[in-house]
């Protein structure tokens, strides 16, 4: 019994030591690595970031959030407007606090929806937040888009280390934690979780808002990379698409499943594009169809299941 | 004691009166059935006293507090607990956490993590699915189905069970099982409040019967003075059953 209740709060497939000793070693990774592959790196955390925290309430809740562009890109207006005036750390707490306070009153308003009408809310939600950005900087403040301060990319990398940290140690402790199961629980039958005790809205409201803290708090920091931005930019409504196609891609049931499938597909368009430039969508189109129909469990079921074939053959 | 008491409840659904001024009281350690035809209003009347539905008039008083308006989940927490009338399990969850999520959140919500998990493997010794927790909910038969609710409804730790059809569907041996576990649940101190329309059962087991007809409660009584009501003999156990419509 003990070993079989073990299993199901098993968080992946590797041992616990090895998620900070992966930290640890790319700590040191600017000292030796060209100024390319850190850039590089710095986009697979910024995918990791918006998947990971997107799974984090969209995957047990089968509530399929389409708002992820605009906390993210509220994190990255927040460094435009605050970028000059306060300490860098500041900017990206406040970054990740005001996605945090906008997601507690769009979850107060809009998780009463179920299905595809919270995924159309979230996406109408993020579009309204990206024009009426863009309609005050027409008419009120008079130029569109905005100056971003510059910071070196080692900093970025360095303060992206620690949200993807903070971070993946939020959603495992998350799931680990009775809210985390109670979110499971939601997402089989909401009516069920109600008459067991589980105050449903305020476990949705809570954990779908610490979610958006990260993107917030990451818009902030990748903002500082792209000097300048403008609503169309920071509110791409692809920041809102990716983060689903990659939880599916990796496998949006675990933690390893969505970081392999953020690292793996931004790691697969970068090749695309350089190798590829005029068949790159096609290519990435035809890869993410090929996945979806044929691993629904993502490459992480995929994994799993070699990994059970393996046992099969070897005898323990 | 009255535990649950019932005032001149009232609930419309449009033009309908889903519950017609319905008052009754249900004391300490009974076990009370409620029948009547479908549609008479009997879930509803479960979803009023649940909370997954807000009464139009009347009050619902559970020991010392008001609970009609309350939310399913701060009535769980006062001592209520419901099953299904189609079962509604956490389907993709093992049997084992099915239970042990309720015993985390529901009445005796401040109990360890442990206490919660030894709960949980207790009750399934009870309702007898033992050695099944790492059987995924959904492929349980209808009869472990059912049982499984009543363990998850019992880990919230009620003092008034509301069991709505527990036995519809179930074969006669599993009927008879299933009155065997009413009894072993009225023997742990807990009332019970329960919808049933095998009638073997309920009349045998139930201490006080409730009928109700379109809304409205038409008699209540011993088994045999309800079985022996005339408009419960017209209405429910007559020759048509036009009543259904």
């Amino acid at each position: 019994m003990t070993a079989s209740l073990r299993e199901l709060y098993r968080g992946g497939l590797l041992p616990h030591w090895s998620m900070p000793a992966a930290f640890l070693l790319m700590a040191f990774f600017p000292l030796f690595l060209p100024h390319y592959t850190i850039i590089s790196l710095n986009d697979i955390f910024l995918y990791i970031v918006l998947t990971v925290s997107w799974a984090l309430f969209s995957g047990p809740t089968h509530y399929i959030s389409l708002a992820s562009a605009a906390f993210f890109g509220i994190g990255i207006y927040t460094a435009a407007i605050l970028g000059d005036h306060v300490p860098f750390g500041l900017v990206i707490l406040a970054g990740g606090m005001i996605s945090f306070a906008m997601a507690l009153l769009v979850g107060l308003s809009s998780l009463r929806l179920r299905g595809m009408y919270f995924t159309v809310f979230t996406f109408g939600l993020s579009e309204l937040i990206h024009h009426t950005v863009q309609w005050w900087e027409v008419n009120i403040s008079g130029t569109v888009g905005r100056l971003v301060i510059s910071l070196h990319y080692q900093t970025v990398f360095y303060t992206l280390l620690i949200i993807v940290f903070v971070n993946l140690l939020t959603a495992r402790l998350i799931r680990q934690s009775k809210y985390g199961f109670a979110l499971r629980g939601i997402g089989e039958s909401e009516a069920a979780a109600d008459h067991i005790g589980i105050n449903v809205n305020r476990v949705k409201i809570v954990i779908f808002a610490l979610s958006t803290f990260f993107m917030g708090a990451t818009g902030a920091t990748v903002a500082t990379q792209w000097t300048y931005i403008d609503p169309s930019i920071a509110f791409n409504p692809m920041y809102s698409f990716m983060p689903v196609l990659m939880a599916i891609f990796g496998g949006i049931s675990t933690i390893y499943g969505q970081l392999l499938g953020a690292a793996l597909l931004t790691l697969l368009a970068d090749m695309l594009l350089t190798k590829f430039p005029y068949y790159y969508n096609l290519l990435y189109g035809i890869i993410l169809v090929f996945v979806v129909v044929f691993l629904p469990q993502g490459l992480a079921g995929l994994i799993t299941v070699l990994k059970r074939r393996m046992e099969r053959r070897s005898p323990a | 004691m009255v535990l649950l008491e019932i005032k001149a409840l009232h609930k419309f659904f449009g033009g309908l009166t889903a519950t017609d001024n319905v008052s009754f009281g249900i004391r300490e350690g009974e076990i009370v059935g409620l029948i009547g035809p479908n549609g008479a209003g009997k879930t509803t009347l479960f979803n009023l006293i649940s909370g997954a539905l807000n009464p139009d008039k009347g009050t619902i008083r559970f020991k010392d507090d008001v609970i009609s308006g309350l939310k399913p989940y701060q009535i769980c927490r006062l001592g209520i607990a419901r099953t299904f009338q189609l079962v509604n399990l956490f389907e993709h969850m093992t049997v084992f956490e099915n239970v042990f999520m309720a015993a985390q959140f529901g009445g005796l919500r401040k109990t360890g993590r442990a206490d919660a998990k030894n709960q949980s493997l207790s009750l399934l010794e009870f309702v007898d699915l033992c050695g099944m927790e790492n059987v995924a909910a959904g492929d349980l038969t209808i009869a472990n189905q059912k049982r499984l609710e009543i363990a998850r409804a019992l880990a919230t730790g009620p003092q008034l069970l509301l069991l709505d059809e527990v036995m519809a569907g179930l074969n006669p041996t599993e009927v008879d099982q299933a009155v065997d576990l009413v009894k072993k649940i009225r023997d742990k101190n807990i009332t019970i409040f329960m919808i049933e329309h095998v009638m073997k059962a309920i009349m045998g087991i139930s201490d006080r019967i409730i009928a109700l007809h379109f809304g409205k409660k038409i008699t209540e009584g011993l088994p045999q003075e309800v079985a022996a009501h005339k408009t419960v003999l017209e209405v429910y156990l007559g020759l048509d059953s036009d009543a259904d419509a």
